[in-house]
């Protein structure tokens, strides 16, 4: 294992460390229990937007709490969901008499402590609301697993959702705008090569130089099939495909294009592979209406992609545009 | 004569010993089909749970399964956390004012562990997760009371039924956690929740470590 660090037990704590260095105008973090909230506080009525998740995602979450987006991000160990004080903490900071608004992401042990936190919130007489992301379309036997997992969708929710809280919706609107785009929006990944947890120390998986694996989650975890290397052509459309099929997209839709990087594919690659998504898309008489592109929803230092489409309507549009500031969408503002 | 809260006080240190000498076993297992965490979050949250427990007086052995509960409950992450605080705060209201904890209160605690561990991971037999480990453990405990065991007769069954169980979920296709995405990928290895189940009964069932064996830190009879 070759990596950047001192200790993997305090990886995150010291990463944590460096973000509220850099980015004292925009957040704070505290780091017992790890919570990175907004500076900005949240106005009086307003819903408080907040996530959380294991480390090893960035930007996600942290890297999107700012104004127009989290009001605050529970990060937990790498790969691993935060614990519920996290999630309690986080509330209590940054909830300003609107309620919370917990997204989270469909993987067992985030789905099972944020509940708890909501348990707990709950009886301290704060109204809290949660929306699961489970945008992945690599998860077709649902209904004999822990169902779909969240993956690129969740940036769009937590964007989207984030805006809505800006301009004053109520929790229980929120609550139906995350659930809307939730609902609109499908995903999948590949890799090329596994990603290494710091304290494990050894690849999540084993591939092949010339192997690729398909479906797989952001936790470094296997996904459904392992498949040659082929041609960028081929590898897209092996993830459109299903995405486009699932919902099903028709002719006349319009969308927001996410090509986002596992974390170690360069800007180069994955331009490559947006353009010809849009083609494939073009084809199929679906219009590309905003695009997104880069690093966001990442899986440590894996090579790798994942595509998501989301079915925009007019007011999802505007969300969308509203303005956001955050470590890493920034626009508008 | 039963549990009192010294011996469970005891039996949580062995627990904690014992999770960390198998953490990589467990990350072993977790890497197999999940994502290798098991072993690490169960260790930092037992070593956490150590340090609670050497903090002040403890007034009986609900109230230590509380406080074991609530430290892992905000130190493990993962499904693992909740799983298993829910499986002790459990085990705690089932036992609420016991100064010692005889044989019955023993099948008692692990059925009201069980009954957690499924309300909160909506999990049944067979879908290879620890809900594998504590079924047949339960149902050893509940046997052996019936045939007149003591304290540690029971806790005895119930690990060595645990272990059985977890060793059964090898051949299991996951239908829970993250191990379930995998679907036929998953069979032909143990369930690593399950396989930290056992351990743990196993811990308590044993009689700690023979050279500093103190009088009236084991379970008696």
């Amino acid at each position: 294992m070759k990596k950047i660090l001192n200790d993997p037990s305090t990886v995150v704590t010291d990463a944590l460390r460096g973000l509220a260095l850099a980015h004292p105008e925009l957040l704070r973090v505290s780091t017992d229990p790890a919570v990175v909230t907004r500076v900005e506080p949240t106005p009086p009525g307003a819903v408080a937007v907040v996530s959380g998740g294991g480390s090893g995602h960035e930007p996600l979450h942290s890297g999107f709490v700012g104004p127009g987006m989290l009001a605050a991000a529970c990060p937990g160990p790498v790969f691993t969901s935060p614990t519920p004080d996290q999630v309690v903490a986080a509330v209590r900071e940054v909830e300003a008499g609107g309620g919370a608004l917990l997204v989270v992401k469909n993987y067992t042990g985030d789905v099972l402590n944020f509940e708890t936190a909501a348990e707990l919130l709950e009886a301290e007489g704060v109204e809290v609301r949660t929306v699961v992301v489970d945008d992945d379309v690599a998860v077709t036997d649902s209904s004999f697993t822990a169902g779909r997992r969240g993956v690129g969708g969740t940036v769009l929710v937590e964007k989207i959702v984030g805006a809505a809280a800006a301009r004053g919706d109520s929790l229980d609107r929120c609550a139906e705008i995350a659930g809307r785009v939730n609902s609109q929006v499908r995903s999948m990944g590949l890799a090329l090569s596994p990603c290494v947890v710091p304290h494990v120390g050894r690849p999540s998986f084993e591939l092949g130089e010339d192997e690729i694996e398909i479906g797989i989650g952001i936790h470094g975890e296997p996904g459904r099939e392992r498949i040659p290397l082929e041609p960028a052509d081929g590898l897209v459309r092996r993830l459109l495909e299903p995405v486009l099929d699932d919902l099903p997209f028709a002719s006349g839709d319009e969308v927001l294009l996410f090509t986002n990087s596992m974390g170690g594919t360069p800007p180069l690659e994955l331009y490559l592979a947006h353009g010809i998504a849009e083609r494939l898309l073009a084809e199929r008489g679906i219009r590309v209406r905003r695009s997104l592109v880069g690093p966001y929803v990442t899986s440590l230092e894996m090579r790798g992609i994942s595509v998501s489409v989301l079915r925009l309507d007019d007011e999802l549009t505007a969300l969308w545009d509203a303005p956001v500031r955050t470590t890493a969408l920034n626009w508008g503002s | 004569m039963g549990c009192g809260v010294d011996e469970v006080v005891a039996a949580f240190h062995r627990v904690a010993e014992v999770i960390t000498a198998h953490r990589d076993e467990l990350v072993d297992l977790d890497r197999a089909i999940g994502d290798g965490d098991h072993g690490e979050n169960l260790t930092r949250g037992f070593t956490a749970v150590r340090a609670s427990l050497d903090e002040g007086e403890h007034g009986s052995p609900a109230e230590v399964l509380k406080l074991v509960a609530s430290t892992l409950i905000s130190t493990v992450g993962g499904a693992a956390g909740p799983l298993y605080g829910t499986a002790l705060l459990r085990a705690a209201k089932a036992v609420p004012d016991r100064v010692e904890l005889g044989p019955e209160d023993v099948a008692a605690a692990l059925a009201a562990a069980l009954e957690g561990v499924v309300a909160r991971g909506r999990a049944e037999a067979g879908d290879k997760t620890m809900v594998d480990a504590l079924v047949p453990a339960v149902a050893a405990a509940e046997r052996a009371v019936g045939d007149g065991g003591d304290t540690r007769a029971v806790l005895a069954a119930a690990s060595a039924a645990a272990e059985t169980g977890a060793r059964e979920t090898a051949p299991l296709v996951a239908r829970k956690g993250r191990a379930s995405y995998l679907g036929e990928r998953s069979a032909g290895h143990l369930d690593p929740g399950a396989r930290s189940t056992a351990l743990v009964l196993g811990a308590f069932a044993s009689p700690g470590p023979s050279p500093s064996r103190t009088p009236g830190k084991e379970c008696e009879g």
